[in-house]
């Protein structure tokens, strides 16, 4: 076992008395003030979350494009340069590698791909083996990363670094400067809300963070620990690797068709994807509310139909700190997975009767 | 990392698991600790048992769960619930908020009192929360 790892806010998150977890292998808050707080701050006002776990690997070379072409299901070549796309690294069974984003800095040159935190060993591992002549190295350890998520996010932002952020479309991400140093800011995020996730290098993450907390006293921020985070992408059904989404979990059951390009180009798993979805899928991934009080349907729990056979598995569970309702989202027969259906989840040994509903759980108004 | 020092109430007995006895003859107060809710975090739903029922020691006699965590409620002595507070599970953030008073879970009419030589007194109790 190597030992716990930290990020370069791990003195900040110290000096805010955030109570800290091991998540795997880092050593990350999991709260400041308070789960429920930070939620609602960062769908209210603004929240500041220390994502810099997060790996990264850079694919440069002529041969990148034609690399990530074959290694991810979305279509890179759409990418010009300050666009970035979600995707995935699947394998040959169509199983999902990984879920990531794909930040093209110089169209057929040059490339970052952010990873998740688990994953970053076997993703490099992964791309080496199947590399199709990129040059490729694990920058992991060179960023750091910050998310600035809410409604006030990017008033935020564009007060650190200038209103050119708000001219940032979904997606796209622009090179600016910050102290003596480069930042890459980008339109992107996991809570739904409104924001940008900032890629800084190690050495100048801590001072990143002071700013973005001192100006952003006026915007109501708050830090965020990793608690809300989940949270709040639950109420969004964004899938989780290791939940919603793993080794063996299919694109199109997982609801992610949408990063599949198939028709575009040809890439690793792509035969099996397409034999999987033409036979038909078996079992999808759909969000479902509890009735009534009963409990948090968790990660594991059996669904069960109303005459008694198991039809699925809860992957993700919370009380919606928004709706104050229990929701989850879960893998269940497709011929469960209409919205209004209903079934039983079990906790400890009880059912509590759920319906499927529309996602995302919570509706964000943008401006 | 800072050390937040946590309310122990010296007349209550307590378990390694987190829960607080308080004992008036033969009839007990149970609830859980406020290191025990801190590391819960925001409370938002618990399981009480019903009155009559019995319950038996260091088995499980209900659940809290946090949006992180759920957690066992373990009975620190064996006997027979006489009382539930339903204002708690109707409130669960009261749990968080007066662990030891208004957050108080079930009564219980005690079996024997020998059970008690097993818990814990507040100074052993404090040093046990101390060290983590």
């Amino acid at each position: 076992m190597s030992s716990v790892r930290t990020t370069p806010l791990v003195e900040e998150h110290i000096k805010l008395n955030a109570k800290m977890v091991d998540f795997a292998g880092w050593l990350m808050p999991v709260e400041y003030q308070g789960l429920r707080y930070e939620h609602l701050r960062t769908r209210s006002h603004v929240g500041l979350f220390d994502v810099s776990h997060m790996g990264e690997i850079r694919i440069t070379g002529p041969k990148s494009l034609t690399s990530l072409q074959w290694l991810t299901t979305n279509d890179v070549s759409r990418l010009g340069s300050g666009q970035a796309q979600y995707s995935l690294f699947t394998n040959r069974e169509g199983g999902i590698v990984d879920d990531i984003i794909v930040y093209c800095i110089d169209p057929q040159k040059d490339y970052l791909v952010c990873v998740n935190a688990a994953n970053v060993e076997k993703d490099f591992a992964w791309i080496q083996t199947h590399n199709q002549g990129a040059e490729i190295s694990n920058e992991s350890d060179q960023w750091g990363q910050i998310a600035v998520q809410g409604p006030n996010a990017l008033g935020l932002v564009s007060r650190v670094f200038s209103s050119v952020v708000t001219s940032l479309k979904p997606f796209q991400f622009k090179t600016l400067p910050f102290a003596h140093t480069q930042v890459l800011v980008a339109r992107t995020g996991y809570t739904g809300e409104d924001g940008v996730e900032i890629f800084v290098p190690q050495t100048s993450t801590a001072s990143l963070w002071q700013t973005l907390l001192s100006q952003g006293e006026l915007f109501g921020v708050t830090p965020v620990g990793l608690g809300a985070r989940d949270t709040l992408r639950t109420e969004m059904k964004y899938s989780l690797y290791g939940h919603e989404i793993d080794d063996s979990t299919h694109p199109y059951e997982a609801g992610l068709g949408w990063v599949v390009k198939p028709e575009a180009k040809d890439f690793l798993g792509k035969k099996t994807i397409l034999e999987k979805k033409s036979a038909g899928l078996n079992r999808r991934l759909v969000g479902f509310k509890a009735q009534a009080k009963g409990g948090i349907p968790r990660t594991g729990y059996s669904l069960f139909s109303f005459d008694n056979r198991e039809i699925g598995r809860v992957t993700s569970g919370t009380l919606s700190p928004s709706l104050n309702e229990s929701i989850g989202i879960g893998y269940v027969d497709t011929a469960w997975s209409e919205e209004g259906s209903q079934f039983d989840v079990e906790i400890r040994g009880r059912r509590l009767p759920v319906n499927v509903v529309k996602t995302p759980f919570v509706s964000i108004k943008r401006s | 990392m800072s050390n937040p020092s946590f309310n122990v109430p010296e007349e209550n007995y307590y378990t390694k698991d987190h829960e607080w006895a308080q004992v008036d003859e033969n009839v007990v107060t149970i609830g859980i600790t406020d290191y025990a809710q801190d590391s819960l975090g925001e409370i938002v739903y618990v399981e009480l048992p019903e009155e009559g029922q019995k319950v038996t020691q260091g088995e499980p006699f209900g659940v809290v769960e946090s949006v992180k965590a759920v957690s066992d409620l373990l009975a620190p002595v064996s006997g027979t619930v006489i009382e539930v507070n339903t204002s708690v599970v109707d409130q669960p953030g009261v749990l968080n908020d007066d662990p030891f008073n208004e957050g108080w879970l079930m009564r219980i009419e005690m079996d024997t009192e020998k059970e008690l030589a097993n818990l814990m007194r507040s100074p052993e109790y404090k040093k046990l929360t101390q060290k983590k």
